[in-house]
């Protein structure tokens, strides 16, 4: 589903290189969890994957799908089905939650080629998938992740993914500030969406989220590549570790 | 020997001195009223149109921006639907007065009435020797209202002030009065015509009773090419609040004056102004507000969104008198900026002679959020509808305080339409 190809990218206000010749292929189905120590890339990478013109590809590729995406645009490649769960959700004061999800849901709809939601389908969509996720309707009525705990942010961003159903999920450090129940109904609202023809990117620090989101592969992040991949186990290792010994082993 | 030439009138001031010429004997009033037109068109033919050496024109330039009068009326102008739906309306066709259904508990004078009557006379004058708008205003005024609310009338209905203009002049008066304890929300709205230019001028008075609540809507909805010179006084009794709403949409050459005179101890004043500025428009919003007794509060927020080469100007004075301890005023002006040819001037003032109280202002010029747009954007909104829902939002958040849920929507509407129209 996603195939990362000696990919370079920098920073377009300054150059400097983040990503350096990263390479990564995770197929529908599968749930890899990428992990890395501070300023190893790894929020760079959905960044780029997401389309955010801050950072400019100077080589390789990224396919989706087997076609590139590098020349689409964030809205463009969200309505292709790539989702991303962002490490800090901006508040946005004077839009209303409720519009918001109406807009975006329609939206890609339109880009799809699919009808509208009529507002009583979409009302109904909304409230069920929130109900799952122990999201107060409350919530919904505020402007876009305004007031909202830290915990409550990480709830509506899954919110989100579980009503836009995209096929390439990718979760920036979805675990950062969550306390050990808001943990489990995140990573519930996750483990629910895994299907056969969808596929997760898991960033994070520790594994501490792995334990709940039981991932298929794991690869480690360092100074922009993939030095190592394997399975969940070595998340394990890295734990049990650091990242040192790795980081050694590939210099 | 020391000469001293005042300069030629400019066009535009000499056509004013000719259409008051044009219409002796046709503008409605007595013997005092004439004569008080008469005074005030003479202090006009004196000191002509301000320019920027007038400190409170400072920033619009009028002798330079008002090149010339509009052509006749066109005759189209004509009454349209109230922004909310079974207001009642009080319309005035190119200025005039027409029959309207008065809302239940209101007393409704057509103010022609009161200018045949001479019971105006003593309303036609200037504030200072630089209210061109008085000046003007008064002079050639015609028509409007008079709205009366008894002590503890609770106006329900939503009234709609409707004036419709296509091309010409129309100089209308609102002087309403809110008794003691009584309450009213009034949209005062004004319509022009693409297609034929005109210049208005209106002064509302506004005076609320103790303990009145009232809602003043101004919705500025001109034609491209209009002109407008508008000025609303108000007066607070003890514990009265009003909150004043302006929203401009539309005008090449607009000025909205607000003078507030918050008179009664416990009194709340509260200004939202919404401009949303395009094309080669000017608009001017100056403020002065005076806290003249202790315990009173205010706050005011003006947000502006300025597209093309549009300049927007917002001077706001407060000034605090040295008795009026434990005043809390807050006034704060955020622009959204969002073409290189655009401008936007904000003057705040602050004059304090009591020693506690809480004063503070703030202006702030943004660009569209580059964090808010990316986000957006990476749930599937286009970029297009993304940078309109923000820009929306950045308004909106001022329409939302307002209690009527009809009266909102119908404001969100104007206000996206706007954003259709210009995006």
């Amino acid at each position: 589903m996603l195939e990362i190809k000696n990919l370079h990218a920098r920073i377009a206000e300054d150059g400097t290189e983040i990503i350096r010749g990263l390479n990564l292929t995770v197929k529908a189905g599968e749930v890899a969890a990428i992990m890395g120590p501070n300023g190893s890339g790894k929020s760079t990478l959905s960044y780029i994957l997401a389309g955010r013109d801050d950072y400019e590809v100077t080589e390789g590729d990224i396919l989706y799908n087997g076609e590139s995406i590098l020349e689409l645009d964030p809205s463009e490649r969200a309505a292709k089905g790539i989702f991303l769960a962002f490490q800090y959700p901006v508040e946005i004061p004077g839009v209303a939650t409720m519009q918001f999800l109406k807009v975006a849901m329609n939206e890609q709809r339109k880009a799809r080629g699919e009808d509208e939601l009529t507002t009583p389908d979409f009302i109904k969509r909304v409230k069920d998938a929130a109900a799952t996720l122990q999201i107060d309707p409350a919530m919904l009525r505020r402007p876009l992740n305004v007031g909202f705990s830290g915990g409550e942010k990480k709830r509506a961003e899954i919110l989100q993914m579980k009503l836009l159903a995209p096929q390439l999920c990718v979760l920036d450090e979805t675990d950062s500030g969550l306390d050990i129940d808001a943990l489990k109904i995140v990573s519930g609202g996750v483990n629910a969406l895994r299907s056969p023809d969808r596929a997760i990117i898991v960033i994070t620090h520790y594994q501490r989220l792995l334990e709940y989101i039981v991932p298929d592969s794991v690869h480690v992040l360092h100074r922009g590549q993939v030095i190592k991949s394997g399975d969940k186990d070595l998340a394990r290792v890295l734990e049990a570790e650091g990242y040192t010994g790795i980081v050694e082993a590939a210099a | 020997m020391n000469i001293q030439t005042k300069p030629p009138h400019t066009v535009a001031e000499q056509g004013i001195l000719d259409s008051y010429a044009q219409m002796m004997g046709q503008l409605p009033g007595d013997a005092p009223v004439t004569a008080a037109r008469d005074k005030l068109l003479g202090a006009f033919s004196a000191a002509g149109l301000p320019t920027r050496r007038i400190e409170s024109w400072h920033y619009t330039d009028l002798r330079n921006l008002l090149r010339a009068l509009p052509g006749a009326a066109s005759g189209a102008a004509q009454r349209t639907d109230p922004v909310v739906r079974g207001s009642v309306v009080l319309p005035l066709i190119q200025g005039q007065s027409a029959e309207a259904s008065t809302p239940e508990g209101m007393d409704l004078t057509p103010f022609i009435d009161l200018l045949a009557s001479g019971e105006a006379a003593k309303m036609l004058v200037a504030r200072d020797a630089d209210d061109l708008v008085g000046r003007l205003n008064g002079t050639f005024v015609a028509d409007g209202y008079r709205l009366t609310v008894a002590a503890d009338q609770a106006i329900k209905e939503l009234v709609e002030i409707q004036s419709v203009q296509s091309g010409g002049q129309v100089h209308n008066r609102f002087d309403a009065s809110f008794g003691a304890k009584s309450s009213a929300t009034v949209i005062e709205r004004h319509l022009g015509d693409e297609a034929h230019p005109g210049l208005s001028t209106a002064i509302t008075t506004l005076e609320l009773g103790d303990g009145a609540e009232v809602t003043w809507i101004i919705l500025q909805d001109c034609g491209v090419e209009d002109q407008r010179l508008a000025q609303l006084n108000t007066r607070l009794g003890a514990g009265a609040t009003l909150k004043v709403y302006v929203v401009n949409v539309g005008g090449k050459l607009v000025r909205q004056e607000l003078n507030v005179d918050v008179a009664g101890e416990g009194a709340h004043f509260d200004l939202r102004c919404v401009n949303l500025l395009a094309g080669d428009s000017h608009t001017d919003i100056t403020l002065t507000l005076d806290h003249n007794v202790p315990n009173t509060t205010s706050k005011e927020i003006v947000r502006t969104v300025v597209l093309d080469r549009a300049r927007g100007v917002f001077q706001g004075q407060i000034r605090v008198a040295q008795i009026a301890q434990k005043t809390d005023a807050q006034m704060s002006c955020n622009t959204l900026l969002l073409s290189d040819g655009g401008e936007f001037a904000a003057k705040p003032e602050l004059e304090i002679f009591a020693d506690d109280v809480i004063c503070g202002h703030g202006a702030t010029v943004i660009d569209i959020n580059h964090d808010h747009l990316f986000y957006l954007m990476a749930r599937g909104v286009t970029e297009k509808s993304a940078r309109a829902l923000l820009i929306n939002g950045f308004v909106d958040e001022l329409i939302e305080e307002l209690e009527n849920e009809e009266l909102i929507e119908a404001l969100e509407t104007h206000i996206a339409q706007w954003l259709i129209d210009h995006g």
